[in-house]
């Protein structure tokens, strides 16, 4: 058994001991046992180095609020975390704790030199130097700062572990299971309300695990808890232990992270390390509980130095005893009930010191029974001790006086300052707080979401008050969800309730810009720090804040906050409430990214979205592409192809023969209704009154600003249906705009629309013999040039297949696109390609798809437009309905720099060598000797090899280009200057002829 | 003013620290300026300071509703870059970060600002295009930045995953060497320290509720919370609330106003040396000098005035963040917060004179104010001064909304429209 194991005391298992490792040695602690507690059972104070002084620390608190105690936890290859608490992770047999920011050891490290210049360091002084010269700060000053920052170090290596997430909804939710939340969880779920019950510890219980010697409604404390527990469960209430609330988030959406096996020994399989609940309540009631504050004295620091309440919770949690000789500092009742405990577990109390020059005669006289000794109106102005507290130097204090000092000698110091309430999920809803002067600290006021607080958050104190005022807080959020339920009245025996006051720094007889009273322990924050940031003029909390970077360490300010602005308020001259709290964030405690990420992982970040026909190319051995979430087959190589061969080869199949492309990546949206046609009207630029059933159109969409937003062909299947495509990446846009529109600025008309991206498998066939291959195939309608000429579409069957045909084409080839229900894609697909391939059918994928249309100037939205670029710029005129009275953007395009004359317009480029391929995003300019900043006229936004052109073309947006038809330009690239003549867009059958369909028996 | 240098700092230290003065006072406010600045962050007291220097104007108030650099000032993720496509913005921009980089001197105040480089990272096809195209522009306008390959990216920054089987595979990167970031909340200090020793007042916690104008139309001061003050001129420069304020004015703004959340981890080492951005998973990422990760989120998809954003958009963030560092997925989030930005529809700022003779505005910076700062309070108060637009910011008029000449970078970016 450890040395400073208290037999008999403690929820930890002594049968069941467990061996972890601390900074290289093996230690042994119990099942149960945190590594902070296990440490101490060993008398193992020093725990971890500050921030900025690496001034040695030990743990001060037990729980998540622990500023000092931070280790860097490990458990083989990828999965160590640095910044853990000591405080707060349970140990298991094999755990790997090491110390952080020392070096070269936690005992021994050489940061601590900067300990010795800490007037140097004051608040802000990074502000006032390292400015000389100027490339010292990049070079010298800001690597030597960065390098002394930082707490732990970061993990080097992939996570192997999985994270999940889950959704719940409930009635009522409870954050904490203490007295108050057990109460209020127990009330609620009487009154027939599902219940959520979290607690961030290893175990419910709250207070009460450190309080065993309570006994309520007549049962011993923690006999009690294991029946309310049972009791619970019977009523249906989900408890969750390792279960932190972490925000607290619009109409009552509470973020929980549950930690689900960084306490176990083995790793269970498929169990996720941490899972995200995104719960939902009716009501909230929020019993957190209240956090002991620090004192500020000079030393009070040094590890031993530690919160009454955490000497409290290792006692009678974990069955340790802090030191054999402790002194207790306290300016509030609640401290001398842990001299009494320790005391009667074996330490020998040196002194209780009470800054009060009269604590309650009940407890001296308790104290006195102990035979401890009782010092009432001291303070402490010093300790002493490098590694561990050694002694404390205490004074009488009397009318403001301090008096001669005495040493005594100790080893450790347990301090309370009295107590906050935790109100951090409480600030997240906006809540607003109140000053309560009787209690000298704030309580929570109103808030704009539906909870409660109930317990020790409302400033109330011992176990009858809160059960009783959680079990008030249940019946009433029961009764508000239209429930009836009666709060049951607990008598409580052995409880300790208890008041104090309130202390900026303690009263001392030294100069108080010497003294280093710690107030942001991790951050190494002084009284003097803040106190000087006062002096500079930082009036507000926020700024103070900012300053010293007090509340800004991983504690988020649990410990240090209150203290903050008593000090603040001091220095300022004004009253707290003035002064206010810096507002708290969201993590309540700092939480892993892989519990917010969730699934969202690897190949799960983002859906990947694959076409029917998407297993097909692969097979065939296609290269792919992203396109928005798509992944789309780029070009189908052969054996010994890259991908120019690929793509050209591809492209002369299609211009000779027939190219087969998987286009069921566009995006379709149906739209129906008796208002349909007008709704089109107003969307797109076209006018679609006339367009008959069974005809095409290509639609053109605007902005409200009046540049290209989408574009695609849309096909009329009847009066009131359009089968309407988008562009791949745009589907969401559009839809979403349509729907924008349709329900805020015409609700009146009668249109539904409904994305059919999804539901269709899209093939397009192009080529000079793709009227060879389907004729066979199609019935219902007949190929010929009369009866469905170019821009058609009709329903009827392709290889037996329900269809929707398509005569258009993004290629200038006959073409067509096939559409069938979508799980009949590959169907298809195969089908077409066996009738095809004695006509010379190949597939061909985006990048053959570019270059054919690029060869007949069509525009690709978002590579050839970029968001400013009209109808007109593009040379799309014609696709603009100029006698409608209105459409999306009509009044955008009217504005006068819409029409000026220089706008950058779409034309064609050849370089005039006439086999340079440009770059995209290449720059044009008019001259090319000019100096920088040149003046660039332009840009090139596609540009490919063109078999059928017989060089390398491009298409570029050029301001004016329109009318500057054979005029050259200048594209200066990094190594030469490129020279190119303007051309139109069309590089191949200007004419349209090849669109034509061939007669039936005709020869292609 | 006590000069921030080494020796006094030391010489400070040997006393204590306690003959420090306040580096501002809280003034007053009195009863006529000539300019009245309504908005005390980075641009607002920035503007101020200018004035003053250069403009020799230094009857002055910066009036906020808050604390000084309390709103988007104190809450951005500080990166600093110029490499805009558009001539009027990279002018803009590099024009900040000419200024940035004399800037600690300037003020003889630690601004940090950190030459660390701003990698922004390519995944598809057409990321590429964008980039590229960026970087031609950049390189005629003498704006530096450069393309890397995958490989020559994870050399500039190690955590980077380059995997060619991510979900959205790093296909190369554009690089700006001279962008980097600084310490947010000095800029606001270092700026209302050099305005108030040129006699500037800076008047907190006192909210402007409305412009007044006079019987020719012209502005004639502001009501605040503390009464009335006559002002010759008024500029607004506060972020998301510009519009409110505008409004008194009866000058309506192209402006919607949208939650911006960001957040850092716990601190750590040095392990990031860079920023990197990726637009097409929405990660922004740098590393503190205090170790801690500094990571912007997106908008939220709604319009709201309340600096409390949603769980969802975090956890893409974060998704986002260990996607493409996916070491950093066992390091915990320590803090996160919202701002409001307010968003042209150009996603441009408007730093102009407006209808109303003597009222200027400075607004429109969304998501990218913080690296304009500089810039942005020079030329701003140039404006103010002249009561003409200095050339550099003479392009970003509230007119151009209504001709239609736009600067329309998130479009040439192709960000999500």
């Amino acid at each position: 058994m450890s040395r400073f194991r208290v037999p008999g005391r403690g929820r930890v298992n002594p049968d069941r001991p467990v061996t972890f490792r601390f900074d290289g040695r093996p230690v042994q602690g119990c099942e149960g046992d945190t590594v902070a507690s296990a440490l101490l059972a060993n008398g193992i104070h020093l725990m971890g180095r500050s921030f900025k002084y690496h001034r040695p620390r030990g743990a001060v608190a037990a729980g998540s609020e622990e500023p000092n105690a931070l280790i860097n936890t490990r458990r083989g290859p990828g999965r160590a975390e640095p910044n853990t608490r000591a405080t707060m992770q349970e140990i298991w047999p094999g755990l790997e704790a090491r110390p952080q920011n020392c070096w070269p050891r936690l005992s021994f490290d050489l940061g601590a030199v900067n300990d010795r210049a800490y007037m140097l360091f004051s608040a802000g002084f990074y502000y006032k130097t390292f400015m000389w010269p100027r490339s010292f700060w990049d070079k010298l000053y800001e690597p030597v700062i960065r390098a002394a920052a930082g707490l732990g170090v970061s993990p080097s290596e992939e996570d192997p572990d999985t994270y999940a997430s889950r959704y719940l909804h409930t009635d009522v939710l409870v954050v904490g299971a203490g007295p108050a939340g057990l109460a209020a969880a127990r009330t609620a779920a009487e009154a027939g309300l599902r219940v959520v019950l979290v607690d961030e510890h290893a175990e419910a219980g709250g207070t009460l695990l450190s309080e065993p010697q309570a006994r309520i409604a007549g049962l011993p404390a923690w006999d009690w808890l294991t029946a309310e527990l049972a009791a619970l469960k019977a009523l249906g209430v989900r408890v969750m232990t390792r279960t932190t609330a972490i925000g607290y988030y619009h109409q009552n959406m509470i973020g929980l992270c549950q930690r689900l096996t960084d306490h176990l020994a083995e790793l269970p399989a498929d169990t996720p390390r941490e899972r995200m609940w995104r719960l939902r309540a009716a009501r909230v009631v929020l019993a957190q509980g209240a956090l002991e504050k620090p004192l500020v004295f000079d030393g009070n620091d040094r590890p031993g130095v530690m919160l009454a309440g955490a000497a409290q919770t290792y006692l009678h949690r974990f069955g340790v005893r802090v030191g054999d000789r402790p002194v207790i500092l306290t300016s509030h009742d609640s401290a001398w009930h842990a001299a009494f405990d320790l005391q009667d577990a074996g330490a020998k109390v040196a002194a209780i010191v009470d800054t009060r020059a009269a604590p309650p005669a009940a407890l001296a006289g308790e104290a006195q029974a102990r035979g401890i000794r009782v010092l009432a109106g001291f303070t402490a102005t010093a300790t002493s001790g490098r590694l561990r507290v050694r002694s404390v130097r205490v004074h009488p204090v009397s009318a403001g006086t301090v008096g001669a000092g005495e040493e005594i000698a100790c080893d450790c110091l347990l301090m309370s300052g009295g107590w906050t309430p935790s109100l951090h999920l409480f600030s997240h809803t906006k809540g607003s707080l109140a000053w309560d002067e009787d209690r000298t600290t704030f309580l929570p006021a109103d808030t704009p979401e539906d909870c409660v607080i109930a317990g020790a958050g409302r400033g109330l104190w011992g176990i009858a008050a809160t059960l009783a005022d959680g079990a008030e807080k249940g019946a009433e959020v029961a009764a508000s969800l239209g429930r009836g339920a009666s709060a049951p009245a607990l008598p409580v025996e052995g409880d300790r309730t208890g008041s104090g006051t309130s202390h900026t720094e303690l009263a001392t007889d030294r100069s108080p810009s010497r003294a280093r009273a710690f107030v942001d322990f991790q951050n190494d924050v002084t009284a003097k720090d803040l106190r000087l940031a006062v002096r500079e003029g930082m009036r507000s909390i926020e700024h103070v804040k900012r300053y010293t970077t007090n509340g800004m360490a991983t504690d988020q300010g649990k410990m240090s906050n209150i203290n903050g602005l008593n000090i603040a308020a001091d220095a300022l001259g004004r009253a707290q409430p003035k002064v206010g709290l810096t507002t708290f964030r969201p993590p309540y405690t700092p939480t892993s990214f892989g519990a917010f990420a969730g699934y969202h992982r690897g190949g799960h970040f983002e859906v990947t979205r694959r076409t029917a026909i998407d297993p097909l190319a692969e097979a065939a051995g296609a290269v792919f592409e992203p396109v928005g979430q798509w992944r789309r087959a780029r070009y189908f190589p052969r054996p010994g192809e890259d991908m120019d061969t690929a793509v050209a080869r591809e492209c002369r199949a299609t211009r000779t023969a027939i190219g087969m492309f998987d286009a069921s990546t566009l995006g379709k949206i149906e739209v129906v209704g008796p208002d349909a046609v007008e709704f089109m009207n107003r969307m797109y630029t076209n006018p679609w009154t006339k367009l008959q059933p069974g005809r095409c159109r290509y639609g053109l969409l605007l902005g409200d600003d009046g540049f290209i937003r989408d574009d695609g062909v849309i096909g009329r299947l009847a009066h009131d249906r359009f089968h309407v495509t988008t562009t791949t990446g745009g589907a969401a846009r559009v839809l979403n705009m349509m729907e924008d529109y349709l329900q805020t600025e015409w609700p009146e008309l009668d249109v539904w629309l409904t994305s059919t991206t999804e539901q269709w498998s899209t093939i397009a066939l192009n080529g000079p013999r793709v009227a060879e291959l389907l004729r066979p195939l199609v019935e219902g309608v007949t190929l010929t040039e009369e009866a469905f000429p170019h821009m058609s579409v009709a329903e009827c069957t392709v290889a037996g297949m329900p269809a929707r045909l398509f005569r258009v084409s993004f290629t200038g080839e006959t073409g067509f696109e096939v559409n069938v229900p979508a799980p009949m894609g590959p169907a298809l697909w195969q089908r077409l390609a066996e009738a095809g391939a004695p006509l010379g059918l190949t597939p061909y994928g985006t990048e053959a798809m570019h270059v054919m249309r690029a060869e007949k100037g069509y525009i690709i939205v978002g590579q050839d437009t970029d968001g400013t670029v009209t109808p007109a710029d593009a040379g799309l005129t014609w696709a603009v309905g100029k006698a409608k009275p209105d459409f999306v953007g009509k009044r955008g395009l009217a504005r006068p720099d819409l029409t000026a004359p220089g706008r950058r317009q779409l034309v064609g480029l050849l370089t005039e060598d006439g086999t340079t391929l440009l770059e995209e995003g290449a720059q044009i300019v008019l001259d090319p000797a000019q100096p920088v900043p040149m003046k660039m006229v332009g840009h090139v936004t596609s540009a490919y090899r063109s078999e059928a052109a017989g060089r390398p073309i491009a298409l570029a947006l050029v301001e004016g280009g329109h009318g500057r038809m054979g005029e050259t330009v200048h594209i200066p690239m990094p190594d030469r200057t490129i020279a190119a003549t303007i051309t139109g867009c069309v590089f191949h059958d200007p004419e349209n002829t090849r669109l034509k369909l061939a007669a039936p028996g005709g020869d292609a | 003013m006590t000069r921030f240098n080494a020796f006094n700092l030391v010489r400070h230290a040997l006393t204590g620290n306690r003959n420090w003065t306040e580096q501002w006072p809280d003034a007053e406010p009195k009863a006529e300026y000539d300019v009245v600045i309504v908005g005390a962050g980075g641009h607002g007291l920035g503007c101020a300071y200018y004035l003053a220097k250069e403009h020799g104007i230094t009857n002055v108030a910066v009036i906020d509703k808050g604390w000084l650099g309390g709103g988007n000032t104190g809450r951005n993720t500080t990166i600093i870059r110029s490499n805009y496509l558009y001539d009027e913005s990279a002018r803009l921009f590099d024009h900040s970060v000419d200024l940035w980089e004399g800037l600690s001197q300037e003020l003889n105040y630690n601004v940090m600002y950190s030459r660390r480089g701003c990698m922004m990272l390519a995944h598809s096809v057409h990321d590429i295009q964008s980039f590229k195209r960026h970087i031609h522009a950049n390189r005629l306008n003498g704006v530096d930045n450069r393309w890397l390959t995958p490989q020559e990216a994870k050399d500039y920054c190690p955590p980077l995953n380059i995997s060619p089987d991510a979900r959205y595979p790093v296909l190369g990167a554009a690089l700006q060497e001279r962008a980097g970031t600084a310490r947010h909340d000095a800029v606001a200090w270092g700026y209302a320290r050099g305005a108030a020793a040129r006699g500037v007042d800076i008047i907190q916690n006192c909210p402007v509720t409305a412009i007044r104008r006079g019987p020719s139309g012209g502005v004639i001061g502001v009501e605040t919370a503390r009464g009335f003050i006559r002002a010759k001129k008024v500029a607004v420069s506060a972020s998301g609330h510009n519009t409110m304020v505008m409004d008194t004015a009866g000058v309506r703004l192209p402006l919607e106003s949208f939650p911006l959340q960001a957040l850092v981890s716990e601190p750590v080492k040095p392990v990031f040396p860079c920023v990197v951005m990726s637009n097409t998973v929405h990660a922004y990422i740098s590393q503190s000098d205090k170790g801690e990760l500094v990571i912007g989120s997106g908008t939220d998809q709604y319009t709201s005035y309340s600096q409390r954003g949603g769980l969802p958009l975090i956890e893409h963030t974060v998704a986002a963040i260990t996607e493409v560092f996916p070491i950093f997925n066992r390091m915990r989030m320590l803090r996160k917060w919202g701002g409001i930005v307010d968003v042209t529809p150009d996603r441009s700022a408007i730093i102009s004179k407006t209808p109303v003779q003597g009222l200027y505005v400075n607004c429109g910076w969304g998501t990218g104010g913080f690296k304009a700062t500089p810039g942005a309070a020079h030329t701003l108060a140039w404006t103010v001064a002249k009561d003409e637009p200095h050339p550099i910011n003479a392009p970003f008029t509230l007119e151009r909304f209504r001709t239609g000449r736009l600067i329309d970078e998130a479009a040439a970016a192709a960000v999500a429209h």
